[in-house]
C-alpha cells in the first residue's frame, strides 16, 4: 500500500461524492423527472453527465497515448471494444432498476450512508445481487475450465 | 432556465470529471462505483486498498447530510428492494453503471460504454414511462 495512490483514491472518492451531491443526482425525484421524457421532463441532469464526460476526456486521452499513469505505474483502463449480448443485457437490467427507484449505485450509497432507510434496503439488495452474480460467475467459469481440461 | 439555476448541474459534473481524471491519471483506474463497491464486498484475497479508501472518501460527506437534515423521498420498501436487486445484477453483468460506463467509458470514447449508456438510458426511460403513464 503506497501512500500517493491511496491518498488520491480517497480524494477522488470524496470529490466524486461532492459532485453527485451538488448536482442533485442524489435526489431520486429529480432523477425520475429527468427520465420522464413524456411527462414534466426536466433535462437539466443531462448537463451533469455531459460536463463530467467533457472534463474527463483529456485525462483519458493522455492514458490512451501513454498507457502509464503519471507515477509510471500500469494502466488498468479496459481496452476491450467488442459489444456483446452480456453487455447489452446487463445494461438493460440496470436501467430497469434505475428507472424504478431513481437511484444508481453512487447516489444509493451516499443516501444509505446518510441513514435513509429505503436507500439502505436498496444498497443491501444491490450488494446481495452482486455477491450472488459473482459466485454464479465463478462457478460457471470453473465448470467451463473443467470441461476444457477433460 | 437562467445560468444561475443551471450552474450546480455543471459544477457538480465538473467535480465528477475531476475525480475521474485524478483516479485514472494517478491510479490508472476507472472510477466506476458499482465495480469498486462489488470488489470491496467480495473481500477478494489480495484486495487492493485503493478501493477501500475511495469508498471511505466517497462516504465521508454522507453523515453531514444527515446532520443537516438533508433527506430525500424514496420509493416503497418493495420498490427499493426490487430496484436494488436489478441494479446489482445489471451492473455486474453489464460491467458498469452511470459512473463507469456513463462518465469514464464515454470520456474514453469506448464503444462498449456508448452502447451500455444508450441501453440503460433507454430502459430507464421506458420503465419510468410505464410506471408513471401506462399503469
Amino acid at each position: 500500500m503506497s501512500l500517493i495512490p491511496t491518498l488520491t483514491a480517497f480524494l477522488s472518492g470524496l470529490i466524486f461524492s461532492l459532485g453527485l451531491i451538488l448536482s442533485g443526482m442524489i435526489d431520486p425525484a429529480r432523477v425520475l423527472a429527468f427520465l420522464d421524457v413524456t411527462g414534466a421532463w426536466n433535462p437539466a441532469l443531462a448537463l451533469v453527465m455531459a460536463s463530467a464526460v467533457a472534463t474527463a476526456v483529456p485525462a483519458y486521452a493522455w492514458m490512451r497515448r501513454k498507457h502509464r499513469t503519471v507515477l509510471g505505474t500500469q494502466s488498468h483502463v479496459p481496452r476491450r471494444r467488442a459489444v456483446d449480448l452480456q453487455l447489452v443485457l446487463g445494461a438493460a437490467i440496470f436501467g430497469l432498476g434505475w428507472g424504478l427507484a431513481g437511484l444508481c449505485p453512487g447516489p444509493g450509497l451516499i443516501l444509505a450512508g446518510s441513514g435513509n432507510t429505503g436507500a439502505l434496503v436498496f444498497v443491501t439488495a444491490m450488494g446481495a445481487a452482486m455477491y450472488f452474480a459473482a459466485n454464479v460467475d465463478a462457478l460457471l467459469s470453473r465448470r467451463r475450465k473443467g470441461n476444457a481440461d477433460a | 432556465m437562467a445560468f444561475m439555476d443551471l450552474w450546480p448541474y455543471v459544477a457538480g459534473g465538473v467535480l465528477i470529471g475531476i475525480a475521474a481524471s485524478l483516479l485514472v491519471l494517478v491510479n490508472g483506474r476507472v472510477a466506476g462505483i458499482s465495480g469498486i463497491f462489488n470488489q470491496v464486498i467480495e473481500l477478494a484475497p489480495g484486495q487492493q486498498y485503493w478501493r477501500l479508501f475511495f469508498l471511505l472518501g466517497f462516504l465521508l460527506p454522507a453523515p453531514f447530510l444527515a446532520l443537516n437534515k438533508v433527506n430525500f423521498e424514496v420509493g416503497s420498501v418493495g420498490t427499493m428492494l426490487t430496484a436494488g436487486l436489478l441494479v446489482g445484477l445489471g451492473t455486474y453483468v453489464g460491467g458498469g453503471c452511470t459512473s463507469g460506463h456513463g462518465v469514464c467509458g464515454n470520456a474514453n470514447f469506448s464503444r462498449r460504454s456508448q452502447v451500455a449508456t444508450l441501453t440503460f438510458m433507454a430502459t430507464a426511460m421506458v420503465t419510468v414511462f410505464i410506471v408513471r403513464h401506462a399503469v
